[in-house]
C-alpha cells in the first residue's frame, strides 16, 4: 500500500518537476500548480512561490539583473585603470620579469618588441569616492559614487570565442548553460507574460569589422530549453514569429486558441497524455506574449526628459542606448535577467580613434540607465554589471606612432564595474602594478565574479547544481569564491 | 499478484486526493528530497527502488547507484581524490577493515550493525557522518535503508552490469502469449505481468500506419497510403508496408537525421566567425549506407578507420569524414596546439559515447570519479585519434582543410554515384581522416591541458571493458575498430540496440544512451536488452534493417497508445510499455509533415545543404560587422525552399530557428538524446512561421478546389491529410463550427475560412505527435 503511494507520488512529483517551466511559460505552469485555480489565475505574482530547488539559499539582495556585456575586450588602461607611469615609459620594452611567460595571442606572439604605451586620454577623479575615469567616459565618471569598480579581474582565455563563452557559461568550450539560464532554472520567473531571460544586441561604432556573437552565449546548454535566453530584436518581429500574419486579427487568433484548446482536450480525454495540458498552457503564454512584448518594446510613451537622459541614440531602434531603455522597461515588468551585448571593443590597432566612438556609444546610456533605475527605486534590487571578456595589453600591438597605437588581448588584469543590489557603491577593489600588467592586490577570477553575482540572488554557487550525464554541474564548475569585500 | 490488484484499486480511488495533497503541500516537502529529485533530468535506478517490492536488494540495481552518486567522489576510482584509502567501487574495498583500526570492518557480515558503513551513515556527529556535510551530498532515508538492508542480506557484491558481455537469455514465459508476435513481446509482457500491468490491444490501423511511416521514413503516409492500408485486410498488409518503407530512399534519410546529431554534423566550422565548411558528401554517404543496409560493423569501421583499411576505396575514405565533423577554429591569434588537442579530445569523446556509451571525458582532467577509467586510459584512447595530419588553426575561409578528399565527376560515374553533386560544379572537396607521416607521441595532459604533458602513453582501451589485444590488432584506428567488434566487447551491441530502441519508443531500455556506467540508468528490462544485443550481433550479423523489422513487427510496437487507468497507477511514466508511448515528433518531422501533407515537399535526396525561409537578419545581427562567407543569410529560391529538413544548412553559432525551437541540438558536440519540451516559442512558430502558413494555404486550396464534395467531407479530408486520423463526430462539429464562426466574424469567403481551419489543424497537438 505504502509503496504504491510513494511510487505514485514520486512519479508525479518527478513529472511535475520535469515539466515545471520556470523560464518562458513559467507562470502558465505556475497556475497549473494549483488545480483549483487552473485556467482562472491571472495573478502575476503566483509564480513567486514556484521554487523547486529550495532556492534562494538565503535572503537575496537582488531580484533582477542587467548585464551590459562589452564584447571584444574594452581597454581598461584607456578607461578606468589609470597608469601615468605607462606614459612616462612610453616606447620602452615590457620586461620579461613582468610578463612571466604569459602566453600571447597569435596577433603579437611574432612581435620582436613589446613597447609600453600609456593612454592618449586624460584621467580625472570623480565624486567623493575619487574614482579615476578617463575623458572617454564623462557620464560614467559623474555617477562614480554609485559604482563599484573591480580593477583586478582576470581570466585564462586569450581569445574572444573561448573568453566570452567562459564569462557567460563558466566554461571555455561550448555546451554549458549560460548564467541567465542558470538563474531561470534556479529561481524561476517573476512574471507571467514575458520570458525570464531576455537578450538584446547592439553593434558598436568602435570597430566596423568586429567580433561576432554566438547564440550559445544565451543558450540553455543541458538545462531545459524553457530556460533559454529569448532574443528581443529591433526587427519587425521582436520575438521570432511573434506577429500574427497579415489579415489575422487578435480576435480570430483568440477564437482559434479556444477551439484549439477544446480539440486538444478531446485528445487528452482519448489518450490520457498529461503533456497535452502543458501544451495548451504554452499556447496561452504565446498569446499573452503577443500583447506583452510589443507593449514593452514600445517606447512612444516615454517622456522626453527620459529619452534625453539616454542620449541622442535613444530613439534609434537597435542601438545600445535604445536597448538600455528596453532593459529598464523589461526590468519594470519583472524580467529576471536582461542580457545586453554591445559589440566592437576589439581595438588591436588605431585604438585612440576607434575607442572614442565605442565609448560614446555606451557612456551616456549606461549612466542614464543606472540613474533611471535609481530614481524609480529599482536599483535597490536590480544588479547592473558592465564589462567585457578580457582586458587589453599595456604594450603596443603594431606600429607605435605619435597618434596611433593598438592593444592586444590581455587576460591577466582588466576592469568591470557593478551597481545596485547590495554591491558597495563608490568603491574600488583590487589593484594592478604601476604599469597595469599584473594584479598586485585582491584578484577576482571570472568564477569569483559569477559566484558573487549568484550570491546577491541568495544563491550559494556551490549548491545550485544540475545533474547531467551523471555529473553535478555548476555555473562556477568546481571553483569560485564570493568576494565579500564587494558587498555592503 | 493478489496484493497488487488491491493496491491498484486503492490507488485508483486515491489519485485525486493524492494529487491535491501533492500540489497543496509542494512547498513542505523536505529540501533534500527536493534537490535529489529536481536534479534528476533522466530516469535513474533510484526511481525504480520504490518498485522493488520483493524485498531483495540487488547490488547493481539498488545499491551501486547510491554508492556511485553519493560516495564515489571520495571513495571511487579516482586515486587522487580518494579519502582514507577506501574504495567502494571494488569488491575488496567493502570487506576490508578500516585503515586506522584493524578491528573495524567497512562491512561486517556477521554482525551487520557493527559495519562501519552503517555506523557512518546513521550518525549525528558532523565529523563522522558520511557523506560529510561539506560535500553537499545527502543520503535520503530510503537510500540509507537500502544500504542497511543490503548488508543485512549478506552484502553480495556483483561486477557492474554492463561490463560483462551479453549472453542469450531464455525467452521468458508469459500469461499473455496470445498477445505476442515475436520474442520481444515475451520479454515485455513477462515484465508487465510481474508488475501487475497488462499489454494493450493492437492500435487502430490508421494510427499505427502513421506511427510506422514517421519512424521508418520521417514522413507521414499520404491519404492514399492510409486508405489502401485500411482497405487491405490481408494478413501481410502491415508487413508489406514495413518492407516497402525499409527499402524506400526516405528510410536512409530518416536514419541519417538521427546519426547527424551523434556525428555533430554541421555546415560551418563552429567557432568565432563560423565560416562555411563542406561536409555534405559525407552526409550523402550516410544516407546511402543506410539505404544499402551496410552492416553496422562496416558502417562504424569505415567511419572510424575507412582511410586506413588495406586498399581503402574512395567510399571508405569518404566515410572517415565522420571524425572531422567536430568544430574547428579559424580565429586569428589562437594557440593552434590548444585547439588541435580539443579536436582530438572531441573525436575520442564522440567515438566513446557512440560506441561504448561512456562519459570518458570525465577522465580527461583526472581519473573518472564514477567509472573505472583512469586518466592514463583516457589518453591511451585519445592517442588513436592523435595522428591526424591536420592544423589546429585553419586558414580563414578554408572550406575543407587538410586532410581532405576531392570527389570528381569521374568518381560519380562509378563508386561514388550516391554523391549528389549539383550540375553547376565539377568536383567537391571535403574533410576526411589521414594519418601524419611521423606519428605523434601522446602524453597524459595534466588537468587535460595542452601545455602540461606528463607521462607518455601507448594506444589502448579501458581495461575494465576489454583490454586491447596488442598482439592481434594493430595499435591504430583499424585495431580500435576490431576491438569494438570483438566478440567479447560487452558494450558495442548493447549501446547500439539501445539507441535503435530509443528511436522507436522514445526512451531507451537504458534511459541514458550515452551513459552505461555507474551514474547511468540501469536497464529497465535487462534480459530484453541482452536478447536484442545478442540477436543483432550474432543472429542478424549487424543487419540493421532486419533488426529494425523485428522491432516494428512486435506487438509491443503495434499496441495502442491510449493509456489505461489501471496501468497509469502502477507505471505513470509507461516505462514498462503497457501501451505504446505517445511521443512528440522531432523538429525535422514537424516541418517535413507540413511540407509533405501540403504537397509542397520536394523529395530529392542529398546534395549541398539548402537555405529555406527564415526570419531576416538572424545571421548578420551577430556577426559584429565581420563574419566572412556566412555573414548574411540568403534564402534559396525554388525547390530548395521545400526540401526535407535534414538538408537545412547548419550554421552552428546561429542554428536554424525552425529546428532549434523544436529541441534540435546545436551540433556543437555529439548528442544522443534530444530534449523534449513544450514552449511558447513553439506555439508561436506553428501559428506564425510563414512556412506553416504557406503549407496551410497550399493544402486548403488543393482540397477546397475539389468539385462536388460537401464542405463536411472537405473538412474530413483536410483533417485526415494532416493528422492521419478521421475526426469523430464531436471533433467534426467543432471543426465545422470554427469554420463557420471565422467565416461570419471576418466576412470571409468559404475558401479563406477553410485556410484558417487548416492553420488550426496544423496547430493541433495531435499533428505534432506520433500516437
Amino acid at each position: 500500500m505504502e509503496e504504491i503511494h510513494k511510487h505514485f507520488l514520486n512519479n508525479n512529483r518527478r513529472n511535475f518537476l520535469k515539466k515545471a517551466g520556470l523560464g518562458i511559460g513559467g507562470l502558465a505552469l505556475g497556475s497549473m500548480m494549483d488545480p483549483f485555480n487552473f485556467g482562472k489565475s491571472n495573478d502575476p505574482f503566483s509564480a513567486l512561490g514556484n521554487n523547486t530547488l529550495n532556492l534562494p539559499h538565503f535572503a537575496p539582495k537582488a531580484k533582477r539583473i542587467i548585464y551590459l556585456f562589452q564584447s571584444g575586450g574594452p581597454s581598461q588602461l584607456d578607461l578606468f585603470d589609470y597608469k601615468p607611469k605607462l606614459n612616462q615609459l612610453r616606447g620602452t620594452d615590457l620586461p620579461e620579469s613582468v610578463r612571466k611567460g604569459q602566453r600571447l595571442t597569435g596577433m603579437t606572439s611574432g612581435q620582436a618588441k613589446f613597447p609600453l604605451v600609456g593612454s592618449a586620454y586624460n584621467f580625472k577623479q570623480y565624486g567623493e569616492s575619487r574614482a579615476w575615469v578617463s575623458d572617454l567616459m564623462p557620464y560614467v565618471g559623474k555617477i562614480a559614487d554609485e559604482l563599484c569598480f573591480v580593477k583586478s579581474m582576470h581570466t585564462e582565455a586569450i581569445n574572444h570565442d573561448p573568453a566570452i563563452t567562459f564569462f557567460q557559461t563558466g566554461s571555455q568550450q561550448p555546451g554549458r548553460p549560460s548564467m541567465g539560464s542558470w538563474m531561470s532554472y534556479g529561481l524561476g520567473s517573476l512574471n507571467n507574460n514575458l520570458p525570464s531571460f531576455v537578450v538584446l544586441l547592439s553593434n558598436g561604432t568602435g570597430r566596423p569589422k568586429g567580433q561576432p556573437l554566438y547564440s550559445r552565449l544565451w543558450g540553455n546548454g543541458f538545462l531545459s530549453s524553457l530556460h533559454q535566453g529569448v532574443q528581443f530584436r529591433s526587427a519587425k518581429d521582436p520575438v521570432l514569429y511573434l506577429k500574427n500574419p497579415e489579415g489575422v486579427s487578435a480576435f480570430e487568433r483568440r477564437k482559434m486558441l479556444d477551439y484549439l484548446a477544446e480539440l486538444n482536450h478531446e485528445q487528452e480525454a482519448s489518450f490520457g497524455d498529461p503533456e497535452i495540458t502543458n501544451r495548451i498552457a504554452q499556447y496561452e503564454m504565446a498569446y499573452r506574449m503577443q500583447t506583452s512584448v510589443p507593449e514593452t518594446m514600445d517606447i512612444s510613451k516615454e517622456p522626453d526628459h527620459i529619452l534625453q537622459m539616454y542620449g541622442p541614440d535613444a530613439q534609434k531602434p537597435g542601438t545600445y542606448a535604445a536597448n538600455c531603455i528596453q532593459a529598464r522597461r523589461l526590468i519594470e515588468k519583472d524580467v529576471r535577467f536582461v542580457q545586453l551585448y554591445h559589440m566592437g571593443w576589439d581595438q588591436h590597432e588605431n585604438l585612440p580613434n576607434q575607442i572614442k566612438g565605442q565609448s560614446s556609444d555606451v557612456d551616456q546610456p549606461t549612466a542614464a540607465l543606472i540613474m533611471d533605475l535609481k530614481q524609480r527605486g529599482l536599483l535597490e534590487d536590480t544588479l547592473v554589471v558592465w564589462g567585457g571578456e578580457f582586458g587589453r595589453t599595456n604594450y603596443c600591438q603594431g606600429a607605435l606612432t605619435d597618434t596611433v597605437y593598438g592593444r592586444d588581448h590581455h587576460p591577466r588584469s582588466f576592469t568591470v564595474f557593478m551597481a545596485g543590489a547590495g554591491i558597495k557603491p563608490g568603491f574600488s577593489y583590487g589593484e594592478t602594478d604601476d604599469i597595469g600588467y599584473n594584479i598586485i592586490k585582491d584578484p577576482v577570477h571570472v568564477h569569483d565574479l559569477q559566484a558573487t553575482i549568484l550570491n546577491q540572488f541568495g544563491i550559494d554557487h556551490t549548491k545550485m547544481i544540475y545533474k547531467h550525464q551523471g555529473r553535478r554541474f555548476r555555473l562556477t564548475d568546481v571553483h569560485g569564491e564570493v568576494k565579500k569585500s564587494l558587498l555592503i | 499478484m493478489k496484493n497488487n490488484t488491491n493496491h491498484q484499486l486503492l490507488g485508483y480511488f486515491l489519485i485525486p486526493f493524492i494529487g491535491i495533497l501533492l500540489f497543496k503541500f509542494l512547498s513542505n516537502i523536505p529540501s533534500e528530497t527536493f534537490i535529489n529529485i529536481s536534479e534528476e533530468n533522466t530516469f535513474t535506478t533510484n526511481t525504480y527502488l520504490n518498485n522493488n517490492t520483493s524485498g531483495y536488494i540487488n547490488f547493481n540495481f539498488d545499491v551501486k547507484p547510491i554508492l556511485s552518486d553519493k560516495c564515489y567522489t571520495c571513495h571511487g576510482p579516482d586515486e587522487k581524490a580518494r579519502k582514507a584509502g577506501l574504495r567502494l567501487d571494488l569488491e575488496q574495498g567493502f570487506y576490508s577493515s578500516i585503515k586506522d583500526d584493524v578491528d573495524k570492518y567497512i562491512i561486517n557480515r556477521e554482525t551487520p550493525h557493527e559495519s562501519e558503513l552503517i555506523k557512518r551513515i546513521y550518525n549525528d556527529n558532523v565529523s563522522e557522518v558520511m557523506p560529510p556535510p561539506e560535500s553537499n551530498l545527502i543520503l535520503t532515508n530510503n537510500e540509507k535503508v537500502t544500504l542497511k538492508s543490503w548488508i543485512e542480506q549478506g552484502a553480495k557484491w556483483e561486477p557492474h552490469w554492463s561490463y560483462s558481455k551479453p549472453n542469450l537469455p531464455e525467452i521468458p514465459k508469459t500469461d499473455f502469449s496470445n498477445w505476442c508476435s515475436n520474442e520481444i513481446d515475451f520479454f515485455i509482457s513477462n515484465k508487465l505481468e510481474s508488475k501487475g500491468l497488462k499489454p494493450s490491444k493492437a492500435e487502430e490501423k490508421e494510427i499505427v500506419i502513421r506511427r510506422l511511416y514517421f519512424d521508418l521514413t520521417g514522413l507521414p503516409p499520404s491519404l492514399n497510403d492510409i486508405n489502401n492500408f485500411l482497405k487491405n485486410e490481408s494478413k501481410d498488409a502491415y508487413e508489406n508496408i514495413v518492407d516497402k518503407l525499409l527499402s524506400s530512399k526516405s528510410y536512409g534519410e530518416r536514419m541519417a537525421s538521427i546519426w547527424m546529431d551523434l556525428a555533430r554534423y554541421g555546415d560551418s566550422h563552429g567557432y568565432q566567425d563560423d565560416q562555411e565548411r563542406i561536409m555534405w558528401p559525407w552526409r550523402d554517404w550516410v544516407i546511402h549506407a543506410y539505404n544499402k543496409n551496410l552492416p553496422y560493423d562496416k558502417f562504424i569501421t569505415w567511419q572510424i578507420a575507412g582511410d586506413m583499411l588495406p586498399n581503402a576505396t574512395k567510399e571508405q575514405i569518404l566515410a572517415s569524414g565522420f571524425n572531422r565533423n567536430h568544430k574547428i577554429t579559424q580565429e586569428g591569434g589562437v594557440v593552434p596546439e590548444e585547439y588541435r588537442v580539443e579536436y582530438v579530445a572531441d573525436r575520442a569523446v564522440t567515438t566513446s559515447k557512440i560506441m561504448m556509451g561512456l562519459t570518458i571525458e570525465c577522465a580527461r582532467c583526472h581519473s573518472h570519479k564514477y567509472d573505472p577509467i583512469s586518466h592514463e586510459e583516457f589518453f591511451s584512447f585519445y592517442s588513436f585519434f592523435n595522428n591526424v595530419d591536420e592544423e589546429g588553426l585553419i586558414i580563414y575561409g578554408e572550406t575543407a582543410p587538410k586532410p581532405n578528399l576531392k570527389i570528381t565527376e569521374e568518381d560519380l560515374k562509378d563508386e561514388l554515384s550516391f554523391v549528389n553533386l549539383p550540375d553547376s560544379i565539377n568536383d567537391v572537396t571535403l574533410m576526411v581522416m589521414k594519418e601524419t607521416e611521423n606519428l605523434r607521441n601522446t602524453y597524459v595532459l595534466n588537468r587535460g591541458s595542452y601545455d602540461s604533458p606528463t607521462n607518455k602513453v601507448n594506444p589502448g582501451t579501458p581495461k575494465v571493458i576489454l583490454p586491447f589485444d596488442n598482439k592481434n590488432n594493430p595499435a591504430n584506428r583499424v585495431g580500435l575498430s576490431k576491438w569494438f567488434f570483438d566478440d567479447n566487447n560487452p558494450l558495442t551491441s548493447r549501446v547500439a540496440v539501445n539507441r535503435i530502441w530509443q528511436q522507436f519508443f522514445g526512451i531507451g531500455i537504458v534511459a541514458t544512451p550515452d551513459d552505461f556506467g555507474s551514474q547511468g540508468s540501469k536497464p529497465i528490462n535487462p534480459e530484453l536488452l541482452d536478447w536484442l544485443a545478442y540477436t543483432y550481433q550474432k543472429k542478424d550479423k549487424w543487419d540493421t534493417k532486419k533488426f529494425i523489422k523485428r522491432i516494428v513487427m512486435s506487438s509491443t510496437y503495434r499496441q495502442s497508445s491510449k493509456s489505461k487507468k489501471e496501468n497509469v497507477i502502477i507505471d505513470s511514466d509507461n516505462m514498462y510499455l503497457a501501451q505504446y508511448p505517445r511521443q512528440k515528433l522531432s523538429a525535422e518531422m514537424i516541418r517535413d509533415n507540413a511540407l509533405a501533407t501540403s504537397g509542397m515537399l520536394v523529395n530529392k535526396v542529398g546534395g549541398p545543404s539548402v537555405k529555406p525561409m527564415q526570419p531576416p537578419g538572424l545571421w548578420n545581427e551577430v556577426t559584429g560587422g565581420g563574419g566572412g562567407s556566412l555573414a548574411f543569410y540568403v534564402p534559396d529560391t525554388g525547390e530548395n525552399l521545400f526540401r526535407r529538413s535534414l538538408y537545412t544548412f547548419w550554421k552552428r553559432t546561429v542554428p536554424p530557428p525552425s529546428m532549434m525551437i523544436f529541441d534540435a541540438p546545436t551540433r556543437d558536440f555529439c548528442v544522443a538524446v534530444r530534449q523534449k519540451t513544450s514552449t511558447p516559442l513553439q506555439s508561436l512558430a506553428l501559428m506564425n512561421d510563414p512556412q506553416y502558413l504557406l503549407a496551410a494555404e497550399h493544402l486548403s486550396k488543393k482540397i477546397f478546389e475539389k468539385k462536388n464534395i460537401l464542405i463536411k467531407d472537405k473538412i474530413i479530408e483536410l483533417y485526415r491529410t494532416v493528422t492521419g486520423r478521421t475526426p469523430n463526430t464531436t471533433e467534426l462539429l467543432k471543426l465545422d463550427s470554427y469554420f463557420n464562426e471565422v467565416k461570419e466574424i471576418n466576412k470571409y469567403s468559404d475558401e479563406k475560412a477553410f485556410t484558417s481551419l487548416s492553420v488550426l489543424i496544423y496547430n493541433l497537438d495531435e499533428t505534432t505527435q506520433k500516437s
